[in-house]
This record gives structure tokens, C-alpha cells and sequence, in this order.
């Protein structure tokens, strides 16, 4: 698996069906999309409350064409343990047989995987299981109205964190969900985005490889949420990466390698302007932004030990 | 509601849905106030306006085309007019300026 | 025939467990459930057990991880007290929904607050509205065929629910008794392991867990409600096919005493034992009195209350639990009272609150119950307490 994917290799077979009730230009739409022609065609999905449950898998209908799971918000990380461990001692006793290869993928948003639902994903992680856990992240609660998550990046407007004469907006930082799951020793961790999708199927193909448990952090694009156009999904996307908000990246072996190399960045700004949720924001803000950003980028760039995320070009 | 709904005792143990991939079944072109329209001649067949759709609506047809300046393709896209939202990305994203999106009328 | 061993409830449970050949145990540690779990680890440890234990980080993970466990077609098994059985109240009512026959036993015990790691019956009756068939057992031996006969009630294809089978905390789940143990061929063969439920299958890739919105949410709670009812049936099928192989009888509700007693004490658990201590000690001394032990708590069963209830001139109901504010603060009172009343019977019968946060119920508790029915005996049913009689508390 080590040939560079393109857009040619995208298998053109449809593994999630359209008809779902997912917001025009949904980020997470394209994410799910890729991501089940990505992972094997037996393998079971078992996923958080959230966006893209309810808008799939409205009764006497669903997207999934895979087998699929749903119990609740916090335990997606949980009822996957349950799968694979199941799938486990029934190829042990015959059962199934013992040749098939059946793999588990979790999927949860942030809110479900950042915050109500951290305790069960550690439980995943240490215990070893056998799972890909992949989080959608849509920086807040989208599916109840745009409520602040533990992914809610600094300055964003919420619903929970308005702009207001007290108030401007989200004051803390995004958790730091890889550097959790990087402290479980997993075998992979790796970031996506649904502006770079070859580099989507690279990763999930290594992670489908790699036995063990596996976690992928999702940059999944929210209109309603984030207050842009929809025709500006990719847009947005992309301009992340450009600006150093969001590093495509994976950690194997101990081994940082950003997949998408940036020579040079933009400004934040251009990142931030696009987003109706960013409006508010002071120029005193946006360079608090931007000095987080640079920090994040010089942390990246040294653990791949080298300038693979450039300077600001002016 | 037009079609009768099945009882109690005609839907399947513990709401489970036995056929994969069934929201086919729902069309969401309502949703759309602007069509997205493939200009076939300037088209390049690059797949952008087909790896971005979230509703996988950009079709993938082996269908040849010949173009006005006489470029011969194998794959045509085509809109699947069901399930487009009317999102305009494939518009915004294509590299070449092969899509409009138009005002839909119904 | 199995072997005679002496057990305490938990290793009972144990051992049923291992005989049942489940294939995934995903438990989380709480007092007084522990040791079965101990138990289990050891039995997989040994290779006595083909199983995988999901180590889970908490008891809410414990339900969802055998709900995963039972989709992907497993056979499961979950134990747990208390503040455990809170926890999995969420999960509780989303795996009778999803119809998966998972079985867990209840040590039961106090809920918090003051903590209280004692044997009474709040965690049992907390959970008695989430959709699961629920099982009390009297004694150890009772306890380890419950499970046995949990996952035929369960698996069975009319059914498909889980069960809850539970023992009391301590008084139960540590002390000893001599056990005669179903072993795993005969169990195997009364409860065959065949998958009788939707399960994850690549081969049929089914959606678990949909969204079931207003113009079909009802349908399925309407079918929930209808397994339930089956499951009555089930039980009764299972308990009797289990006497025919191993000899030992059990029934939704169960009559000891006189057998058409004046007095009725009705009761769960291991009290049912201590009653027929003392009904033994003073029988004959004029007292025309019994005691109706109810097994069977989900679904309730009326027909058997019903046919041992009518005619009683006094009904004494003990709850090992308290709902404050409710009209029936003892939650058992309440099921017979409305049993009672929406056959046409006339509710003789008055509830005793006991036993609470592990305080033992004695004789001399019993024989306060006791001395009181006989008091109210004659009165008319307005006139009986309307509240519940608190025996044992410090006034």
C-alpha cells in the first residue's frame, strides 16, 4: 500500500446511498461517502448518535450498505469492543469461518467522541481492540443546534458560546484528540480532509492493514454550522490545510508524516473570513489565532523533523 | 400518506432495515433551488465534480462523447437529477468552469 | 445429573454461566456482583471457559459492549449492582428495544445515597420499566438455574429480550450452599446455541439501531409490549422443560404455608426464606398464614397472583425498596394492588417497607408484619393503612 493514490483510483462503486437527509454540501456527507469505498465491503460499522446517524438510517430506510450498528451517543467505542470481540471467539469456536478477515470501524463526531464519549474511546484504545475508530469532527454539537463542543475552536460562535458585550465567542482551544489517542501507544493515528480525498483512501487502507487499534481525525465541514455557502464545502476545506489550521498528517511507529506538505501558508485570516462563525472576531483575536497556529505548525514540523509546513508568505 | 403502512405485527424484530443502501428510494431533488448544468464540450473528465458530491450525484457513465473540437472521451458525467441538492460544489470545484448552476424550475 | 458442590450465590452464577458456554463476558467491578466475574475471569483463565472478557472501563460500557457483542451474534453475559445497574439504565431500555436476548445477573443492593454496598432491592426495582424479563431467585441454587434458564427465555425466537436473573447482595451472592451444578453438555442441550436474532452478517448487511420516527416508533414499542407478553408463556415452557431434566421445579410465584391461608405474605429474595422459617415455627398456633414468593418479576404475573390473592382476607406486601412520593412507595405493593383492583378484587392488602441498605430482616420483623395483619384482619378496605408500615427503622 505504500503507491501514491489519485483521484483514478477512487473505486467508482457506490458504498453509501444517496437519499440521505445529510445538509446540502455536507462535509461529512463526502467523508462517509469515501469512506465506506475505502474499508472492505464486509466490514461493520457501529456508530455514535449524531448528524450523520439520523440522517441516514431514517426508519423503514438507510444509506448504509454495509452491516451497521447504532446504540447511543457516549459508546460507539464500546459496542465496537463488544463487535470485535464477538467476531474474535466466534472464529475461535468455528463459528465464522476462520479465514475471513471481518473488520470493525467506529464512527462518531466530536461531540461523541471528544466529550461524552472519551471515557469508552480510551477503553477502546487501551484494551487493544481491533477497531478503527473514525471521528467526524464538525467542531460542535451540530445535530442539537450547534451547541459548544470540546472541539469548538478559540473565537468560534455557538449557540452556547454567542457573541454577546461579555461574551465573544468560544474562549478555549480545541482538545487535543490525537494527542489522547497518541498517549494509548495506538499503532496508527491520522488526520483527514474532505478537500484531499486520495489522501483519505491511503490512510484508510493503511488503517484496514494495521491490526490493532487505530483512530482517524475527520475535518468535517458544517454549513449550517459554520455559516458559509454551501457550494464552499471544499473551499473551506482546503484553505484549512492552506493556513495551517488543519495538518493532513499520520503517526506510525512513533513516526510523524505529514501527507500534505504545505511550502507556504496563509494567513489565517483567509481561513477564518469564510466562515460566518469567525465574523466577530478582533484583529487581536485573529492573531491569537494565528500564534497558536504557528505554534502548532513548528510542534508538527519538528516531530517530522523537518519543514514540511512553511512560514506565512506575506 | 398514500400507501398503507404496515402493522405491529408486520414490521421486522427490534426496527432493524433488511435492505442496504434503501434511502435510494428517497429522491432529495426538492431541496434544490439551483440545478448544477455539465457543459459535455468543456468538460475535461477530471472526476473533481464526482469525488466532491456529498449526494453522490455526479454520475459516472461509460458513455463516449465526442466533443465539438472533436475530443473523443469514454466516461461522460452526468447529473443524477433525483438526488442533487442543488449545493453547487461540483460548480465551484471544477477546474474548468464546465458547470453552471441555474435556477431551478418547477 | 450434575455434581453436588458447595457455592456461594456468585460462584453458583459462575458456574451456570460457564455451563451456558457463553462467548463474550463484559463486566465492570462493583460490590457485592464481583466474584462472579472473578469467577469467569478464572474459568477463561484455566481454559475451562472458550470466552473473550471485555476489561471495560465502566458498567455503562459493560451494557453497550455486550449489546455489540450480542448484534455481532454472540452469546452474552453481563453482571452487575447498584450504581452499576444506574449507570446501564440508558443501554437497558436500547438492548430490550433492540431485541437482543443478552443475560445479566443483579447482585442486588442498596443505591446511593448514603453509599450502601448492602443487599436490598433498589437496583432490581430501578430497572423493573426498561423492557427486560426480570428474575429474582430465593436461594443459590435457584440463582444458578435461573441463568440456564434466562438464555432460554431469552434466545427463545417469540421473544427475544434480555433477561435480568438476580440474587440478593451478601446475603446471597456470599454465602454457601450446596449446589448441584447443570454441566455444560446438559445445559447445551437444553439451551442449544442457535442464533435466533438479527445479527451484524456481511453477508446481509443489515442497519441496527435506526431512527424510529413518530409514523413508526409506536409499531415497535407495540411489538416490544407483545414479546413481553410472550415471554410469559416462555417461561413457563422453560421452567417446566428444565424440572423434567433436572428435577428441580420452579414457578412464576410460588405458595408456601396453609394452603388456603386467612394471610398472605408476599415477598421476593431470600426473605421469602426466612418467612418460611417462621411460618414453620408457628404454625399451628391458630394463624392460618402463607407466604406467596414472586420469581417471575417482568412480565408480572397476574394470573398466578390473581389465583392464590382472591379470597385472602389479608395481604401483607414486603418491598425491600423505597419510591418516595409514588402511591405505591413499595414497588411489589404496587404491582398487586393493581392486580387486585383491575380484576375486581377488593386490595386487602397493606405494604410493609424492610429491610433497607442491607438491615436484616428477622423474625421479630416478620412476626411485627405478621401480628399486624392479624390486627387489621376484619377492617374494611378503607380503613387499612394507606401508607406504607416501615418495619425495622429506629422511630
Amino acid at each position: 500500500m505504500s503507491r501514491t493514490l489519485t483521484i483514478k483510483d477512487i473505486p467508482r462503486e457506490e458504498r453509501f446511498a444517496p437519499g440521505h437527509r445529510m445538509c446540502q454540501g455536507c462535509g461529512a456527507a463526502i467523508l462517509m461517502r469515501h469512506i465506506t469505498k475505502a474499508m472492505p465491503k464486509d466490514a461493520i460499522i457501529v456508530q455514535a448518535t449524531g448528524c450523520v446517524e439520523v440522517t441516514t438510517t431514517l426508519y423503514p430506510e438507510t444509506s448504509w450498505m454495509h452491516p451497521w450498528l447504532h446504540i447511543a451517543f457516549e459508546n460507539a467505542a464500546a459496542g465496537a469492543s463488544g463487535v470485535e470481540a464477538a467476531l474474535k471467539v466466534l472464529k475461535r469456536k468455528g463459528v465464522l469461518p476462520p479465514e475471513k478477515d471481518v473488520r470493525v470501524v467506529a464512527i462518531g463526531g466530536d461531540g461523541g467522541t471528544f466529550d461524552i464519549g472519551i471515557q469508552a474511546l480510551s477503553g477502546l484504545l487501551e484494551r487493544g481492540h481491533d477497531v478503527l475508530y473514525i471521528v467526524y469532527d464538525n467542531e460542535a454539537y451540530m445535530n442539537t443546534g450547534i451547541q459548544r463542543s470540546g472541539a469548538t475552536p478559540f473565537g468560534a460562535w455557538t449557540t452556547t458560546t454567542p457573541v454577546g458585550r461579555v461574551w465573544h465567542g468560544e474562549w478555549r482551544n480545541k482538545k487535543d484528540i490525537i494527542g489522547i489517542a497518541l498517549a494509548h501507544r495506538v499503532p496508527y493515528v491520522a488526520t483527514i480532509n474532505p478537500a484531499y480525498i486520495p489522501d483519505l483512501y491511503m490512510k484508510i487502507n493503511k488503517a484496514m492493514e494495521i491490526k490493532g487499534p487505530k483512530l482517524i481525525h475527520a475535518y468535517s465541514p458544517c454549513v449550517p454550522g459554520w455559516r458559509y455557502e454551501p457550494a464552499l464545502t471544499v473551499t473551506v476545506a482546503r484553505m484549512a490545510v492552506q493556513t495551517g489550521i488543519w495538518i493532513n498528517y499520520e503517526v506510525e511507529n512513533n513516526t510523524l508524516n505529514v501527507t500534505t506538505p504545505v511550502p507556504k501558508r496563509k494567513p489565517v485570516r483567509e481561513y477564518l473570513r469564510l466562515h460566518g462563525r469567525f465574523r466577530h472576531l478582533t484583529d487581536e483575536e485573529i492573531e491569537k489565532i494565528q500564534e497558536f497556529v504557528d505554534k502548532q505548525v513548528a510542534y508538527v514540523n519538528k516531530l517530522a523533523g523537518k519543514e514540511v509546513i512553511g512560514p506565512v508568505e506575506k | 400518506m398514500s400507501a398503507k403502512l404496515p402493522s405491529w405485527k408486520e414490521v421486522p424484530v427490534g426496527a432493524v432495515i433488511l435492505e442496504p443502501g434503501s434511502t435510494r428510494r428517497y429522491k432529495t431533488h426538492e431541496w434544490r433551488t439551483l440545478r448544477p448544468v455539465i457543459k459535455q464540450d468543456k468538460c475535461i473528465r477530471c472526476r473533481i465534480c464526482w469525488m466532491y458530491c456529498p449526494d453522490s450525484a455526479i454520475l459516472e457513465l461509460d458513455k463516449p462523447y465526442v466533443t465539438a473540437a472533436s475530443r473523443k472521451y469514454e466516461v461522460t458525467y452526468d447529473v443524477d437529477y433525483d438526488y442533487c441538492k442543488g449545493c453547487g460544489i461540483c460548480a465551484q470545484e471544477c477546474p474548468v468552469k464546465a458547470i453552471d448552476m441555474v435556477l431551478e424550475v418547477r | 445429573m450434575g455434581k453436588v458442590v458447595p457455592l456461594s450465590g456468585n460462584t453458583a452464577v459462575a458456574y451456570a454461566v460457564k455451563s451456558a458456554d457463553v462467548d463474550v463476558i463484559s463486566a465492570y467491578p462493583i460490590t457485592p456482583q464481583t466474584t462472579i466475574v472473578e469467577k469467569l475471569a478464572e474459568f477463561i483463565a484455566n481454559g475451562e471457559l472458550d470466552a473473550e472478557m471485555i476489561h471495560v472501563e465502566s458498567e455503562h460500557s459493560a451494557l453497550s459492549a455486550a449489546v455489540g457483542a450480542s448484534a455481532a451474534g454472540a452469546r452474552v453475559y453481563t453482571a452487575s449492582s447498584s450504581q452499576g445497574i444506574a449507570l446501564m439504565y440508558e443501554i437497558m431500555f436500547i438492548s430490550s428495544s433492540l431485541r437482543l436476548p443478552i443475560v445479566m445477573t443483579i447482585a442486588a443492593r442498596a443505591l446511593s445515597a448514603p453509599i450502601n454496598i448492602w443487599n436490598d432491592h433498589s437496583d432490581f426495582m430501578a430497572v423493573s420499566d426498561t423492557g427486560w424479563v426480570m428474575m429474582m431467585a430465593e436461594n443459590n441454587q435457584e440463582a444458578h438455574d435461573d441463568v440456564i434458564i434466562a438464555y432460554r427465555i431469552a434466545e427463545d425466537p417469540e421473544v427475544l429480550l434480555p433477561v435480568v436473573t438476580a440474587l440478593d447482595g451478601y446475603f446471597m451472592t456470599h454465602t454457601i450452599e450446596p449446589i448441584t451444578v447443570v454441566e455444560r453438555e446438559e445445559a447445551l442441550d437444553y439451551i442449544p446455541k442457535k442464533r435466533t436474532w438479527y445479527s451484524l452478517d456481511p453477508a446481509r448487511p443489515i442497519t441496527m439501531g435506526a431512527l424510529g420516527d413518530p409514523q413508526w416508533y409506536f409499531e415497535f414499542k407495540r411489538q416490544q409490549y407483545e414479546a413481553m407478553k410472550k415471554s410469559r408463556e416462555a417461561f413457563n415452557t422453560s421452567v417446566e422443560e428444565f424440572s423434567r431434566r433436572f428435577g428441580r421445579r420452579y414457578d412464576a410465584v410460588e405458595l408456601y404455608g396453609d394452603d388456603n391461608p386467612d394471610i398472605l405474605i408476599v415477598a421476593m429474595g431470600h426473605v421469602v426464606g426466612n418467612l418460611r422459617a417462621y411460618l414453620d415455627r408457628v404454625r399451628g398456633r391458630g394463624v392460618k398464614a402463607g407466604v406467596l414468593k414472586v420469581k417471575l418479576y417482568r412480565p408480572f404475573p397476574e394470573d398466578l397472583i390473581l389465583k392464590h390473592l382472591q379470597g385472602v382476607e389479608m395481604i401483607g406486601v414486603i418491598d425491600r425498596a423505597l419510591v418516595p412520593g409514588s402511591t405505591s412507595a413499595g414497588p411489589l405493593y404496587g404491582d398487586i394492588v393493581t392486580t387486585l383492583a383491575k380484576h375486581g378484587f377488593e386490595a386487602r392488602a397493606v405494604s410493609f417497607i424492610t429491610g433497607l441498605g442491607g438491615r436484616p430482616v428477622t423474625h421479630s420483623h416478620i412476626e411485627t408484619v405478621l401480628s399486624k395483619l392479624v390486627d387489621l384482619k376484619g377492617k374494611p378496605v378503607r380503613e387499612l393503612p394507606k401508607e406504607p408500615l416501615f418495619i425495622g427503622v429506629r422511630e
